[in-house]
C-alpha cells in the first residue's frame, strides 16, 4: 500500500542523506521526497512517499523516528488528509491545436504561465492522479519536459505535525 | 577561561571523565595532540593501527559502561576507523570517536587526507557531527557523548576540521552540565498495561523460556533477570551477547541458543508456549529459519528499542522500555499473584533434563592431540571462572562462549554481530587498562590474531600484561568447517602456509612466548602464563586441526533441525586438504 509520510526534522546538513541512506542501506523505495525549510527556520519538513505492507511500513516509521535528527513524523495513510503535488509541463503548440491546450488546461485548473510562438508553459497542482489523468491527456509528442514536485501533504482538522 | 578549539576538546573529555583516549596521530589532529600534551589527566594510548584503537576502546566500554573514547586523523586515520566503528554499532556499545578533517576551507576539493567522514560512518554510527565552528565544540562534545551513552548505546563520531582546533584562536570555554535535545528523548518507561499483560502470560504459561541477550548487560539489569528467573523456576537462555548476565553455572540455565547453541536451549526455544524475550533482537545466528521459529511460543519482548520489536519475528506482546525498571515492575506484580502452576513446570523440566542427557557438547576426551574446548575449560579451572575473556572470530570464539561459563556480566568481550576478527588482542588490553588487577585473557585463532598482532607492541608499552591463547589449528577452522558440511571439504584458500614462529614472534615484541604441543602440557603452561602476574604471555597451542563445532544448526534450518556430533564423544575424523 501507498503511505505517504510527513516527517519534521532538524534543518541540518546531512539531514537529508540520512532519510536518502536509511531508505537505501535497508531496500526500502522511495517513491518521491520534497524537503523545504518550515515557517521555523530551524526546522525542514519532508514529504516521503512509499510502498510497503504494514510490516515494512512500521519498519520504516520506526527506523525514522530512530534517526537523531528527526523530531516527529506522522503517516498521514492512517488519517483523514489533502495532497497536492505541483507540476509543470512545456508542451509544443501549432496553430491548430493552441486552443484545444488552452482548453484542457482550463478545465483541469491549470494555468499557463509562459508562452512562446510554438510553446506552452503550463503550471498545475493537485492530487498526483489528476496530474497523471492530464498528462495521459496531452498527445505525447506534444510534451517537450514535465516536472513535478512530488507530493506534499497534510492532514484534515485542527491537528497538525508541529513541535 | 579560554581555550583554543584543540584544548578545548581535550577539556571536555576531562570534565566528561575520560580515563583513557585511544588513538594515533596525523596532521589534521595535531592541534589536539600538542593540547594532549600540555595535561596528564586524559591518558592518551598510542595504538599502532586505528582499528585496535577503537576496538580497544569499546572492550574499556563494554567491560565497564562507560563510553570508549577515539583519537584519529583524517583520511586513512578515520577510514582505518570505520571497521571498530561498525563492529561497536553491531553490538550497541556507547564510543566517541573523533575524527580530525582538512581545514573547513578545503573540505569538498579532495585535499590531501580528506574523505567524508560523515558520510562514510552515517550507516554504522548512532550518530556523527561536524563541527564548523569552534563555539559549537563544547555543546557538542556534550551531544556526543549524551546520545552514545543513552537509549539504546552506540558509537558517535565528531568530525573536526583542522581549522577549527587552531590554537591561535581561543575563546571561553563552559561544558554544559547537562543536555536535552528536541529531537532525542531516550527514556522510555515500560507500558504498564503491556506489562501487566505479560505477566498474566507468563503465569499461565505451560512451557516457558527466558531467551535474554545483550541489552540486558548494557542495561545492567542482571540482577533483576536473575531474581526473576530464580523466582518464576522457568528455564533461561542466553545470546552470545547476553552470555553472564545469568550465572551459567546455575541450574536454571540451559546453556547459549543459536547456531551454536545447546540442544537444550533450542529445543526448548523451539518447543515453548511462552518466550519472554529480553533485550535481544531475534538475530538471524539466533533463529535459524524464520518460518520455523518457535512455532508454538505467545512471545513477550522487552527492548528499549522500538525498532527491534517486531523487526524479524512478530511478538504479541511488545513492551518497549528500559530493561531494568521494566522487569522491577514484573517482579513487583508477580510478587503480588501466586506463583505458576508448578505441576506442568516439573514436567518441563524434566522434558529439558532429558534433553541434556544428550549431552551435545561433549567432545573426544582422550585424544592424543589438544583439544580446543578442553583448553578452555583448563583456563576456565585456573582462573576460577573470574577472567575476562575477549575474543577473535571463529570456532575458537564458540569454543570460548560454550565452555568458558561466565557467571556474571562484562566478562564475555567478543564481537557478536559483526564478527571482526582482529578485535581480540586490542580488547584486551582496552579491558586490562579498565581492570589492571584483573585476569584478563584473549582467547584467538591463528588468523585473526595476525590481524591486530602488532598491538603486541601496545601492551608492552603500557604494560598491561594479558595472556593470549592462541588455538592455532592451522586452519580458519571456521571457514574451513563450512567447506567440509557444504563444499566436500573443499579447502579453499582456508589454510595458511606460512604461520609466523608466534614464540619468537612474541619475544621481538618484548613478551614471553610458549608453544604447547600436547595435552598434558596444556595445564602447567596455563599455570606458568597466570603466574608471570606482569608480563604479557603468548600460549601458542596447537590443537587438532579437524575440530568442529558442536552442536550445529547448519544454515536455513530451523531449532528442531540441529546436527550433533555423531555420537557424542566420538571424533569425525576426516583427510585435511
Ligand atoms: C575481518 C574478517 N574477515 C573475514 C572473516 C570471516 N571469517 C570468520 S571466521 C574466519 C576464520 C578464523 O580463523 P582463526 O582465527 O584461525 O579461528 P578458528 O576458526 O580457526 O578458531 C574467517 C576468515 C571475519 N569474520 N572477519
Ligand atoms: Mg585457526
Amino acid at each position: 500500500m501507498r503511505h505517504i509520510i510527513s516527517i519534521l526534522m532538524e534543518n541540518e546538513a546531512g539531514a537529508l542523506s540520512r532519510v536518502a541512506g536509511l531508505f537505501s542501506a535497508r531496500g526500502y523505495n522511495i517513491e518521491s521526497l520534497t524537503v523545504a525549510p518550515t515557517e521555523d527556520t530551524s526546522l525542514s519538513r519532508m514529504t516521503l512517499v512509499t510502498r510497503g505492507n504494514e510490516e515494512i511500513i512500521e519498519q520504516i516509521t520506526k527506523q525514522l523516528n530512530k534517526l537523531i535528527d528527526v523530531v516527529k513524523l506522522i503517516d498521514l495513510a492512517d488519517i483523514s488528509h489533502v495532497e497536492r503535488e505541483l507540476m509543470l509541463v512545456k508542451v509544443k503548440t501549432t496553430l491548430n491545436n493552441r486552443e484545444e491546450i488552452k482548453r484542457l488546461a482550463d478545465i483541469f485548473r491549470g494555468k499557463i504561465i509562459d508562452v512562446t510562438n510554438n510553446s506552452y508553459m503550463i503550471e498545475m497542482t493537485g492530487s498526483s492522479e489528476k496530474l497523471d489523468a492530464f498528462v495521459e491527456s496531452l498527445n505525447d509528442e506534444n510534451i517537450i519536459e514535465t516536472v513535478r514536485s512530488g507530493p506534499t501533504s497534510m492532514s484534515r482538522g485542527e491537528h497538525g505535525l508541529h513541535l | 577561561m579560554e581555550l583554543s578549539g584543540g584544548e578545548i576538546v581535550i577539556q571536555c573529555l576531562k570534565d566528561e571523565g575520560v580515563e583513557y583516549l585511544f588513538g594515533y596521530p596525523g596532521g589534521a589532529v595535531l592541534h589536539l595532540y600538542d593540547a594532549i600534551f600540555h595535561q596528564d589527566d586524559v591518558k592518551h594510548i598510542l595504538v599502532r593501527h586505528e582499528q585496535a584503537a577503537t576496538h580497544a576502546a569499546d572492550a574499556y566500554a563494554r567491560a565497564t559502561g562507560k563510553a570508549g573514547v577515539v583519537l584519529v586523523t583524517s583520511g586513512p586515520g578515520a577510514t582505518n576507523a570505520v571497521t571498530g566503528i561498525a563492529t561497536a554499532y553491531m553490538d550497541s556499545i556507547p564510543m566517541v570517536v573523533i575524527s580530525g578533517q582538512v581545514p573547513t576551507a578545503v573540505i569538498g576539493s579532495d585535499a590531501f587526507q580528506e574523505v567524508d567522514m560523515i558520510g562514510i560512518t552515517r550507516p554504522c554510527v548512532k550518530h556523527n557531527f561536524l563541527v564548523k565552528d569552534i563555539s559549537d565544540i563544547a555543546e557538542t562534545m556534550k551531544k556526543a557523548f549524551y546520545v552514545a551513552t543513552t537509549g539504546r548505546p552506540g558509537p558517535v563520531v565528531v568530525d573536526i576540521p583542522k581549522d577549527i582546533t587552531d590554537p591561535n584562536i581561543k575563546i571561553p570555554y563552559h561544558y554544559p552540565d547537562s543536555i536535552s535535545m528536541r529531537s532525542y528523548n531516550p527514556s522510555v518507561q515500560g507500558h504498564t498495561g503491556q506489562i501487566k499483560k505479560a505477566v498474566e502470560l507468563l503465569l499461565t504459561a505451560k512451557r516457558p523460556v527466558i531467551y535474554s541477550g545483550g541489552g540486558v548487560v548494557i542495561g545492567e539489569a542482571s540482577k533483576e533477570l536473575t531474581e526473576l528467573t530464580r523466582y518464576l523456576n522457568f528455564p533461561i537462555t542466553n545470546t552470545l551477547m547476553g552470555l553472564g548476565a545469568y550465572p551459567a553455572t546455575d541450574k536454571q540455565f540451559v546453556g547459549m541458543l543459536g547456531m551454536h547453541g545447546t540442544y537444550e536451549a533450542n529445543l526448548s526455544m523451539h518447543q515453548s508456549d511462552v518466550i519472554l524475550a529480553i533485550g535481544v533482537r531475534f538475530d538471524d545466528r539466533v533463529t535459524g529459519k524464520l518460518a520455523e521459529f518457535c512455532p508454538n511460543a505467545q512471545i513477550i519482548h522487552i527492548d528499549i528499542d522500538p525498532a527491534s520489536i517486531s523487526k524479524t519475528v512478530k511478538v504479541d506482546i511488545p513492551i518497549v522500555g528500559d530493561v531494568k525498571p521494566v522487569l522491577l515492575q514484573m517482579l513487583a506484580l508477580i510478587k503480588q499473584q501466586h506463583k505458576p502452576d508448578a505441576e506442568p513446570l516439573a514436567r518441563w523440566w524434566a522434558q529439558i533434563n532429558q534433553w541434556r542427557t544428550s549431552k551435545c557438547l561433549e567432545f573426544d576426551r582422550s585424544s592424543t592431540e589438544i583439544k580446543p574446548q578442553r583448553v578452555v575449560e583448563q583456563l576456565y579451572e585456573i582462573t576460577k571462572g573470574d577472567a575476562y575473556i575477549t575474543s577473535d572470530v571463529g570456532q575458537h570464539q564458540m569454543y570460548a562462549s560454550q565452555f568458558y561459563h561466565f557467571d556474571k556480566p562484562r566478562r564475555w568481550i567478543n564481537s557478536g554481530g559483526l564478527g571482526t576478527m582482529g578485535f581480540g588482542l586490542p580488547a584486551a588490553i582496552g579491558v586490562k587498562l579498565a581492570f589492571p588487577d584483573a585476569d584478563v585473557a584473549c582467547i584467538t585463532g591463528e588468523a585473526s590474531i595476525q590481524m591486530c598482532i602488532q598491538e603486541l607492541a601496545t601492551a608492552l608499552q603500557y604494560n598491561t600484561p594479558i595472556k593470549i591463547i592462541n588455538l592455532n589449528n592451522g586452519y580458519m577452522g571456521m571457514v574451513r568447517q563450512w567447506q567440509e558440511f557444504n563444499y566436500e571439504s573443499r579447502y579453499s584458500q582456508s589454510y595458511m602456509d606460512t604461520l609466523p614462529d608466534f614464540v619468537k614472534l612474541a619475544e621481538s615484541y618484548g613478551h614471553v612466548g610458549i608453544r604447547v604441543e600436547r595435552p598434558e602440557d596444556v595445564m602447567p603452561a596455563l599455570e606458568k602464563a597466570f603466574a608471570m602476574k606482569d608480563r604479557t604471555v603468548f600460549l601458542d597451542i596447537i590443537t587438532d586441526r579437524t575440530e568442529n563445532v558442536y552442536p550445529m544448526i547448519e544454515t536455513g534450518k530451523g531449532h528442531q533441525e540441529m546436527t550433533l556430533r555423531v555420537a557424542p564423544g566420538t571424533p569425525i575424523d576426516r583427510e585435511l586438504a
